[in-house]
């Protein structure tokens, strides 16, 4: 026998076992975020498009203008981009800069060709280009190509911040109109802290109850539990569009019993009340379970005890019983609240407009405005507030106790 | 009720208060899912119990919603079958890599076991908003966007965590003197996995896939980023139907799925009796 190399071997046969799913980890899971990061800071479009451009833009401007080399790089290059396919996205990002310059660069590119012939006979572009619009005689046109064509920007992130450059390049707030993703990072986490506030306050009897019933009930009431845990997650979305609805059953009820008007139903969907109310019920199991797999190994006796040490219910609750929760409340609480400010499939279809949370914005910003980097960005700082979280959970529940069902 | 001990009354009071709490809470939890049941059979296009119903009318009452499911128009088998194979391929991927991958993590010698483990469950916690966008940008960069294959990857890891976590949980009761005896009865690692662990922890290993296809045939948010039309799986097809115009068809689905998950969860609670 030699101990030590047979613990050497042991530890790499277990490393062995573990390493094919960390290389698949990796590659399918870690490897599409590593890219959503990248991208977050990595802006090579307007870079590639137009590289003499960006040269030629470089150093001190005469007179406010670019030397006459940019306006001869440009009008080589954006037909160019127009061949290739890339004049969209370069006008695009331009745009985000100085607004109006979209149409400014894809008509330039369009038009450019019909003035080949002057500029052949010496009229040099840097006349010829403001024929086509205006635009180019402004610095700040220019100024807006020379910031797009940055292959490394922070700016995304500030953005994501309600942050922006000024034209001398220090970091100030955006306009008051346009800071809404502080707030909504804001909403984001009120809305978690609510929703794990209301789990907790229904979870604790439920997983009491579920913990201290005779077998057979206690199986029964987990049950009750475990249904709704197992279904579809739109099965439940569903469920909660059809009964909250205007014409819904529970609007019926309350007019029925004659608690609502039949004109003045209320509006519990399509809004901040379904989003709450839907994301509660979905959310509800994971504070549930935790808690009860730590409350069953709560021994009777304690309370017992603590009434017969002369402690009214209340005394024996919160000296007792409550302390030894802790850490379900603990590993509930956390795991609730890591999974709504992630949360993306509720607020989306029953939130309305004012029940959309941050994910809202990103997926917003990967379908309708297609700001892919700024939805990278808010992609990013939602990962960091998650990691953050999920350390957290490690330190004070560990990992290992994550289970679900 | 002379001869039992009479309760105070404000212990009886808070007793009751308490019940009827958790009474609420668990008809919260449930009525939901129970109330779409009924409502899936009814006759007309509405989202109410019409009066007939109530009345027990059996012309109130149809299966009309249950053919229109049939019915390839509506797109629902196509969507099954993209669903089966997408859900069981990674599956099977997440099973075999998860089963592994937990055969190491339950071994003491394990190197950077913390560390692996925190990785391993990551995708559990992960925002599914950002790993349906950063699959989007990444598969798409393989060519493998609007793909099966992708959305298999894709899936297999949202799944492999839970396989992970059931199958470490049934390790933890394995008696592991039972490999010496198989050691010494002359069967090499390999038989001694095959013919004697594996059958031991085989329903741990079944609920862990179970879980895994339970969240490939949930998942929504990657498909819409990631999926064309060729992979419209069920739940991409609820997703429509909610966002669009909701349509009775959509509850008889409902109720379908309701049903398959009673199915998987008597399933899970069997095996985790047998794994005890």
């Amino acid at each position: 026998m030699r101990p030590a190399s047979d613990r050497a071997a042991r530890r790499l046969r277990a490393g062995g076992l573990a390493l094919p799913l960390v290389a698949f980890i990796f590659l399918s899971f870690l490897a599409p975020l590593g890219n959503l990061l990248t991208r977050s800071v990595h802006e090579p479009v307007v870079a590639d498009a137009l590289p003499e451009t960006l040269r030629a833009l470089e150093g001190e401007w005469s007179g406010g203008l670019p030397p006459d080399a940019a306006f001869d790089a440009i009008a080589h290059e954006l037909p160019v981009a127009r061949e290739t396919r890339q004049i969209g996205p370069t006008a695009t990002r331009v745009n985000r800069r100085e607004s109006g310059m979209r149409s400014v660069i894809v008509k330039t590119a369009r038009r450019v060709a019909r003035l080949e012939s002057r500029a052949q006979a010496g009229e040099p572009w840097r006349q010829l280009l403001p024929e086509i619009d205006e635009a180019w005689e402004r610095p700040e046109s220019w100024q807006a190509i020379r910031a797009a064509g940055e292959r490394f920007t922070d700016r995304h992130y500030l953005n994501a911040l309600d942050l922006d450059r000024d034209a001398n390049g220090d970091v100030v707030r955006q306009p008051p109109e346009r800071r809404i993703y502080v707030a909504l990072f804001l909403r984001t986490l009120v809305v978690s802290l609510g929703v794990t506030v209301l789990c907790l306050l229904i979870g604790y009897p439920l997983a009491h109850l579920i913990a201290n019933a005779s077998a057979g009930t206690s199986r029964m009431l987990l049950l009750l539990v475990l249904v709704p845990f197992w279904t579809s997650l739109l099965v439940r979305t569903t469920a909660w569009i059809v009964l909250l609805q205007q014409q819904g059953t529970v609007n019926d009820l309350l007019v029925w019993i004659g608690l609502v008007p039949d004109d003045a139903r209320l509006s519990m969907i399509y809004n901040m009340t379904g989003t709450f109310v839907a994301m509660t019920h979905v959310l509800l199991p994971f504070m549930v379970l935790p808690l009860y797999s730590v409350m069953r190994s709560i021994p009777n006796v304690h309370m017992d005890a603590a009434a017969s040490l002369g402690a009214n219910p209340t005394q024996a609750f919160v000296r007792v019983y409550w302390p030894q929760s802790l850490p379900g409340v603990a590993a509930g609480s956390l795991l609730v609240f890591i999974l709504s400010i992630g949360y993306y499939i509720t607020p989306a279809l029953v939130g309305g407009q004012s029940g959309q949370l941050i994910s809202n914005m990103i997926a917003h910003h990967m379908q309708t405005s297609l700001n892919w980097g700024l939805a990278a960005a808010l992609g990013g700082v939602l990962l960091l507030a998650v990691l953050a979280l999920y350390l957290i959970f490690d330190r004070l529940v560990g990992i290992d106790k994550l289970r679900l069902g | 009720m002379e001869h039992s001990v009479r309760l105070p009354l404000a212990r009886r009071l808070g007793r009751r208060t308490y019940l009827t709490l958790c009474g609420a809470g668990f008809a919260f939890l449930i009525a939901p899912i129970v109330v779409i049941v009924p409502l899936s059979f009814n006759a007309e296009p509405y989202f109410t119990f019409t009066e007939g119903m109530l009345r027990l009318d059996p012309d109130a009452w149809s299966l009309r919603w249950y053919e229109a499911i049939l019915d390839p128009e509506n797109g629902w088998s196509a969507a099954l079958a993209n669903s089966l194979v997408i859900g069981v391929a990674a599956t099977a991927i997440a099973t075999v890599l998860g089963t592994t991958a937990a055969l190491g993590l339950a071994s003491d010698a394990m190197p950077f076991r913390r560390l692996a483990m925190g990785l391993l469950l990551s995708p559990m916690v992960t925002p599914i908003i950002i790993v349906g966008v950063g699959a989007f940008f990444f598969y798409s960069s393989l060519g493998l966007a609007q793909t099966h294959l992708g959305l298999i990857l894709a899936h297999a890891a949202l799944g492999a965590p839970f396989v992970v976590i059931t199958v470490t949980a049934t390790l933890a009761g394995f008696d592991r003197t039972l490999l010496r005896a198989a050691a010494s009865l002359g069967a090499g690692p390999i038989t001694a996995f095959r013919r004697v662990q594996l059958p031991l922890i085989a329903p741990g290993v079944a609920s862990g896939a179970l879980f895994a296809f339970a969240a490939s045939f949930d998942e929504v948010v990657i498909v819409l980023f990631m999926g064309g039309l060729e992979q419209r799986t069920i739940p991409r097809q609820m997703w429509s139907g909610i966002r669009e115009q909701i349509s009775p068809t959509l509850l008889a689905v409902a109720t379908l799925l309701i049903v398959f998950a009673v199915v998987v969860l008597v399933t899970v609670e069997w095996l985790r009796r047998r794994s005890e």
